[in-house]
């Protein structure tokens, strides 16, 4: 248990590094990420430009710092809107039961006979790019697993004797839901919300490499991976920093969710996807 | 009792396939941007106010709307899901052309993911907490956390540009072209279902037959190889329906990469040049063959597991 909370402890540092970079962005940077210099531009790494410079002539070393800000910002936000959506509908969902129940497990089971990611993709697609577009699509297909999980947690205190007797006691629903059902549920739906933020992140980053989510405005690792696709047998260092930046981050971002998880729930993840495909097996079947 | 099953089973794909058929239509209707005008400006000429109109009246788009949801639906179902915009073709045309190369990559790259993932597992399980089984460990994190644009980037790079092993742009559509883009998406898999190998395994491990065929003397490899592997696979059937299903959807980032024409690539166009025809075919393609694929798993499921056809 303490080489859990030790190891837990290093990953959280390591987050929270990678945090600072975001914050500290304009202290880091060596250069101004917008300043463009065309008769600079893909310039190999050298000592004055760290990670060398884009087909602009900006500095890239600072666009990957100054990248953190986008990505950290934008997958906080999406992590964020998916655990309150999917929250909401699942702690009234579950609380409520009956026709509100059924409408929206209905619909919940209707997203997930459905690849998320090509429905976000099309819903993105139409709705315009830009990040925040893309934080609304990748919303409307992920939080189904977060209701899920509220709705199962509030239904297993919903007949517990104190909810009872607020409830004989005359206390009105939304306070029962605010002040009994959301702080018994809300600890679960974080913890599975920091062991989601990188693969969120992955998503994010995705959607705007396929120029679905943000645009040449801002500074985004995704966006740049992209743009320097086509350079990549001239200017290799334009496809490899930003990737590394992705990357660097997913890590250490599962890193720390899978150690918080270790941490605060001693059954492993391979039990819980065990018994998960066993529930799936005997729910199609039953 | 599997009629009745299979009965139930059809009906809420039926019912599924009208929710999403609506939504994807709802979809289009609430899109901002016009397509008539997308319609015009694709060949180039700047149309008059009476020319649109015209064309708006032709294509239905001034009727209401659960009207004209009720006329696409009715088309669809007779198999026309309408003209694309972009390319005045046929969707029903464009999108079963893309159907053979999908299915292609898609069986190909689940190939390479079980090539990796099943070696990695079942040695990670038997090592547990050795050293191998951290190894083994540390590849699945890196297969979870490296994006798969990375990936075929770097693949594209350093086999196709560097190296020259493979060709980085032909227009043969052979193996040769599907390796690299079926090895990225394998790899970004692989991860997932080693770490589920390895879960399952280590959980037969840890059953009663297993203690009494050891006990009984039988070597600890032929329990391995007869009883425990086989046992431990079952569960990936339910994972790999799943993500069958998703790679028949298409896999717009690989397919951008190695410039592989697919289904993802063709959403993809869809999408930037505002081909609501296409879009909407797309999702609804897409809709029914993962039904269609996770409906089979189920119902394989009841002939290699005899306990559930018994309903144990």
């Amino acid at each position: 248990m303490i080489a859990k909370k030790v190891q837990f402890l290093i990953f959280l540092i390591f987050v929270l590094s990678i945090v600072s970079i975001a914050i500290f962005a304009p202290y880091i940077a060596t250069h101004n990420p917008n300043e463009a210099i065309l008769t600079e531009a893909t310039k190999a790494p050298s000592s004055d430009n760290l990670f060398g410079t884009d087909r602009m002539g900006r500095d890239l070393f600072s666009r990957v710092i100054y990248g953190t800000r986008t990505s950290l910002y934008s997958t906080l936000i999406l992590v964020l809107s998916v655990l309150v959506l999917g929250g909401i509908l699942g702690i009234v969902s579950g609380y409520l039961g009956g026709f509100v129940d059924v409408i929206i497990m209905r619909f919940a089971d209707m997203m997930v006979s459905f690849p998320g990611m090509a429905l976000a993709i099309a819903i993105a697609g139409v709705m315009g790019p830009s990040i925040t577009n893309a934080v609304i699509a990748i919303t409307m297909v992920s939080w189904t697993k977060y209701a899920r999980l509220a709705r199962s947690l509030v239904l297993k205190i919903k007949h517990e004797d104190y909810i009872k007797a607020a409830f004989m006691s005359g206390t009105r629903t939304h306070n029962i839901l605010l002040r009994y059902m959301l702080p018994s549920v809300l600890p679960t739906l974080i913890i599975t919300a920091a062991t989601d933020m990188g693969g969120m992140m992955l998503e994010l980053a995705g959607f705007s490499f396929l120029g679905l989510g943000a645009q040449s405005t801002s500074i985004e690792w995704g966006y740049m991976l992209n743009e320097g696709r086509a350079y990549m047998q001239s200017a290799s260092w334009l496809m490899i920093y930003p990737g590394l930046a992705i990357f660097i981050t997913v890590v250490a971002f599962n890193l720390l969710g899978d150690s918080l998880r270790d941490l605060l729930d001693p059954q492993s993840e391979d039990q819980v996807l065990q018994k998960k495909i066993r529930k799936t097996k005997g729910e199609s079947l039953a | 009792m599997l009629k009745k099953q299979l009965f139930k089973r059809f009906t809420q794909i039926v019912i599924v396939l009208l929710g999403i058929s609506f939504m994807s239509f709802l979809l289009i209707y609430l899109a901002p941007g016009d397509p008539v005008r997308a319609m015009f400006a694709v060949t180039g000429s700047i149309p008059s106010e009476e020319a649109m109109e015209e064309m708006r009246e032709e294509l239905g788009l001034n009727k209401p709307f659960l009207v004209q949801y009720g006329d696409w639906l009715s088309k669809c179902l007779k198999g026309d899901f309408g003209t694309s915009y972009s390319q005045g073709r046929p969707v029903s045309w464009m999108l079963s052309e893309r159907v053979a190369p999908t299915l292609n990559l898609a069986l190909l790259s689940l190939v390479i993911m079980l090539i990796i993932a099943i070696p990695i597992g079942v040695i990670s399980a038997i090592h547990q907490n050795g050293i191998i089984d951290y190894i083994c460990r540390g590849f699945t994190f890196l297969s979870i956390s490296m994006p798969d644009f990375w990936v075929g980037l770097l693949l594209l790079y350093f086999i196709g540009v560097k190296l020259r092993l493979l060709p980085v742009v032909s227009t043969d559509m052979g193996f040769k072209k599907m390796l690299l883009p079926a090895f990225t998406l394998g790899f970004a898999m692989a991860g997932k279902y080693a770490r589920q190998v390895r879960g399952a395994i280590l959980e037969e491990m840890n059953q009663d037959y297993v203690s009494g065929a050891l006990a009984r003397g039988i070597s600890a490899s032929t329990v391995l190889w007869k009883h425990i592997i086989p046992n431990a696979m079952l569960p990936l059937l339910t994972m790999l329906g799943l993500s069958l299903g998703s790679l028949l959807g298409g896999t717009a980032v690989v397919e951008i990469i190695f410039s592989y024409p697919a289904l993802g690539s063709l959403a993809i166009s869809a999408i930037t040049s505002m081909d609501y025809p296409l879009i909407q075919g797309y999702i609804l393609w897409i809709a029914l063959i993962y039904m269609l694929v996770n409906l089979m798993v189920d119902i394989s499921y009841s002939y290699l597991d005899p306990r559930l056809k018994k309903g144990v």
